[in-house]
């Protein structure tokens, strides 16, 4: 299969370069039906261009790496020092690890987990083959969506987390992500969180990476089922560096009564794409994303959501803000959508971003499809300059240029940070903005 | 300490300021009335170096520095002080981190270190004390949903905690009710000092009741066209601008 054209050039690069790494190194697959569709999904798809109207302004391609080399798993090099590098002070609870994509349970606190399940994914196949086979690749779509076609063309492994009926789970649960690799790569992981009636749990991801000027590109699904009645707080720290790009697609399906909340920040990295699709597929739930993007130098982040009300009686409230430097781009495009059935829905969007150079961009975009008559909707979207007589008053007080505009822009982003609800998690968030706002 | 010469500024092309000058020795207060619009939030905007306005013509020398040619935070730094008629509200902003990062600016440039929490903290109920400031107030974003005598009392609050050279207090007194009123001219006059010194701009006698200046102002129309010692505040009170108007051959509408 020989073609100039760059999508299929990379996969079947990909396709060849998948073989040889997987082949032969005794690695269950499980996946086999999902992993068919999502090959057939993506050869039709492609990789999107500016042209498709969900990619208007985040052109992928360029992204992508020239070299396409999967990572090898069995040279694991992070040790749990590296894991250490990267703790949360005072925060208590579990980190899971991820390297490269893979689960690694050597470095990995597994002890004392009672009913919870943290395994790889793989292994969950073999294990709770009734979870998976409810659950597993029904959130995330595979026919429509390229990124989660490719994430399940090569499935590579990840986290599979289940929190039974009627369980709490005190401590918060880290999931720490590291790329670590010396030529360039991509890396794919794949997680499954299945939260039980009534259960309550909360969960930290948070990507890094030791790759330095190497190019890396991370293509990553989570899929979250949020069962009846339960409370599951979910946050996303994206933090990988200059050379990273990554997509990043957080499918959630609520049920009756749930109330879910998930944040996305993102720090440095090169182009982020995040896309957050909530379902909420019951009664009187609660649901609440949040996104607070720090761009500096030439950096593109890119915000999706999509809030999807299927069901009577829910709220849903987003509220995203963007501090936009030099060269670099924000966007965001919030889609709620209230399906007919969707009666007496409750859904507020906030998008707010702060411009501070002539070079910077910031698109931001809300869209409401409504089919049913009795909602309450609104939403608010500002992109503007700092404002100057707030900077005045300060700089008046003796408070330089460069520290008036980073108080007042760490008080824009804190409306953010606020809804964090763990403060060890807050102090350590608030000390990484501090040092992006310098 | 503030030597102004026929001042020119305007903003967007607007000559407000018409050959102003006022010169301020160590340690007077000058008062400074005028009627809506004069020009008076302008000349303390200029003095304290808001970048809307233009100077066209004329100096401000500073401590015998050119003031025009630093920027609003060297002001500060080297002293200047103003109470803004309309303070500014600064949602998120924490009162103590605004103040802290004020003080410690100020303290750099005097080649102090930052000074510690502790001593930072007495220092700060001190002075609010000092203005019977509701220590709550000091927990809450900086004038976040103050009311107006609130905000005019932490004006006085942070100037206190500033300790400048030379204050300019734009109307602080308007909005104030009676016991408000006492509580500003008291921290006022606690302050004052043969060092120091103020430019009161106010619209009313009642505050120089209590703060008795060394000389009063009449600005009209950007220029200062009548200056004489606390009894001109009584005498503006009793008859208003009128006379002053028709003094410099402003036709009166009535
Ligand atoms: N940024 C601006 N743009 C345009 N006009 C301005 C601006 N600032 C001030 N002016 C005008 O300049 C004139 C003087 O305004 P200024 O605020 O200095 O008056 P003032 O004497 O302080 O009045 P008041 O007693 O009402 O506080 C007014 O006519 C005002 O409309
Ligand atoms: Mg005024």
């Amino acid at each position: 299969m020989l073609t100039l054209k760059p999508t299929s050039d990379f996969y079947s690069r990909a396709l060849l370069e998948y073989d040889r790494v997987f082949s032969g190194d005794g690695a269950p697959r499980p996946f086999a039906d999902l992993r068919r569709r999502g090959r057939d999904a993506f050869e039709a798809l492609g990789i999107p261009t500016k042209r498709d109207e969900e990619w208007k302004h985040t052109d992928i391609r360029k992204a992508f790496p020239s070299d396409v080399s999967f990572f090898d798993p069995v040279a694991l090099r992070i040790t749990l020092d590296d894991v250490a590098s990267h703790s949360i002070p005072g925060l208590d609870g579990r980190t899971i690890v991820v390297v490269n994509g893979v689960f690694e349970p050597s470095l990995s606190e597994l002890d004392g987990l009672g009913e919870i399940v943290i395994t790889s994914l793989r292994a969950s196949a073999d294990a709770h083959p009734e979870l998976m086979q409810a659950h597993f690749g029904r959130y995330a779509e595979v026919g429509e969506n390229s990124f989660v076609a490719l994430n399940s063309a090569f499935d590579l492994d990840g986290v599979f987390l289940y929190v039974p009926d009627g369980v709490i789970v005190e401590q918060p649960i880290r999931i720490l992500h590291v790329i670590d690799a010396d030529k360039e790569v991509i890396v794919q992981s794949r997680h499954l969180f299945v939260f039980g009636q009534n259960s309550q749990a909360r969960v930290i991801e948070t990507h890094h990476a030791r790759t330095g000027s190497v190019n890396s590109f991370g293509n990553h699904v989570t899929e979250i089922v949020v069962g009846r009645d339960a409370v599951i707080d979910h946050y996303r720290v994206e933090d990988e560096g200059d050379n990273a790009a990554q997509v990043n697609t957080t499918q959630v399906y609520q049920q009756d009564r749930s109330v879910f909340s998930t944040t996305t920040f993102t720090f440095a990295s090169g182009l982020v794409r995040n896309n957050v699709n909530v379902v909420v597929d019951g009664e009187h739930c609660e649901s609440s994303l949040n996104g607070l993007y720090i761009a500096r130098g030439d950096q593109h982040v890119d915000n999706r959501t999509l809030v999807d009300h299927a069901k009577p009686g829910c709220n849903s409230n987003e509220l995203y803000k963007g501090i936009i430097y030099d060269r670099a781009t924000g966007v965001f495009n919030g889609k709620v959508l209230v399906r007919r059935a969707a009666q007496q829905t409750n859904a507020y969007q906030q998008s707010q971003g702060v411009v501070l150079s002539d070079d910077a961009d910031h698109y931001s975009k809300p869209e409401l499809e409504i089919f049913a008559d009795d909602v309450k909707c609104s939403h608010g979207s500002t992109t503007g300059e700092i404002d100057l007589d707030a900077l005045f008053y300060c700089r008046t007080r003796g408070i330089s240029f460069e520290d008036a505009r980073a108080l007042l822009l760490y008080a824009f982003a804190h409306d953010v940070v606020k809804r964090v609800k763990l403060e060890p998690l807050r102090d350590w968030l608030n000390a990484r903005i501090d040092e992006r706002l310098d | 300490m503030l030597t102004i010469r026929n001042l020119h500024a305007s903003v967007e092309d607007h000559e407000i300021l018409k050959g102003l000058s006022l010169e301020v020795k160590p340690g007077e207060v000058h008062a400074i009335m005028g009627p809506n619009g004069s020009g008076k939030s302008t000349l303390a905007c200029v003095l304290a170096g808001k970048e809307d306005y233009e100077i066209t013509e004329g100096t401000i020398t500073f401590k015998g520095e050119d003031l025009t040619e630093m920027a609003p935070e060297e002001r500060a730094r080297e002293g200047l002080f103003l109470a803004f008629q309309y303070p500014v509200e600064l949602p998120g902003v924490s009162t103590m981190q605004f103040l802290k990062t004020a003080v410690n600016s100020i303290r750099a440039h005097r080649g102090q270190g930052d000074m510690n929490v502790a001593e930072f903290l007495k220092l700060m109920r001190e002075k609010a004390d000092f203005v019977n400031l509701d220590h709550k107030l000091m927990q809450r974003s900086v004038n976040e949903g103050f009311s107006g005598g609130e905000k005019k009392r932490a004006e006085i609050f942070q100037m206190a905690m500033l300790d400048p050279q030379l204050a300019i207090l734009d109307e602080t007194d308007s909005g104030l009710d009676i016991d408000a009123l006492r509580v500003v001219a008291a921290g006022v006059n606690k302050m004052r000092n043969s060092e120091r010194s103020f430019v009161i701009i106010t619209h009313y006698q009642r505050l120089l009741n209590f703060v008795v200046p060394d000389f009063v102002h009449i600005l009209l129309d950007g220029r200062i066209v009548k200056s004489g010692g606390p009894e001109l505040a009584f005498e503006l009170e009793d008859k208003g601008y009128d006379w002053i108007k028709e003094e410099n051959g402003e036709a009166i509408v009535a």
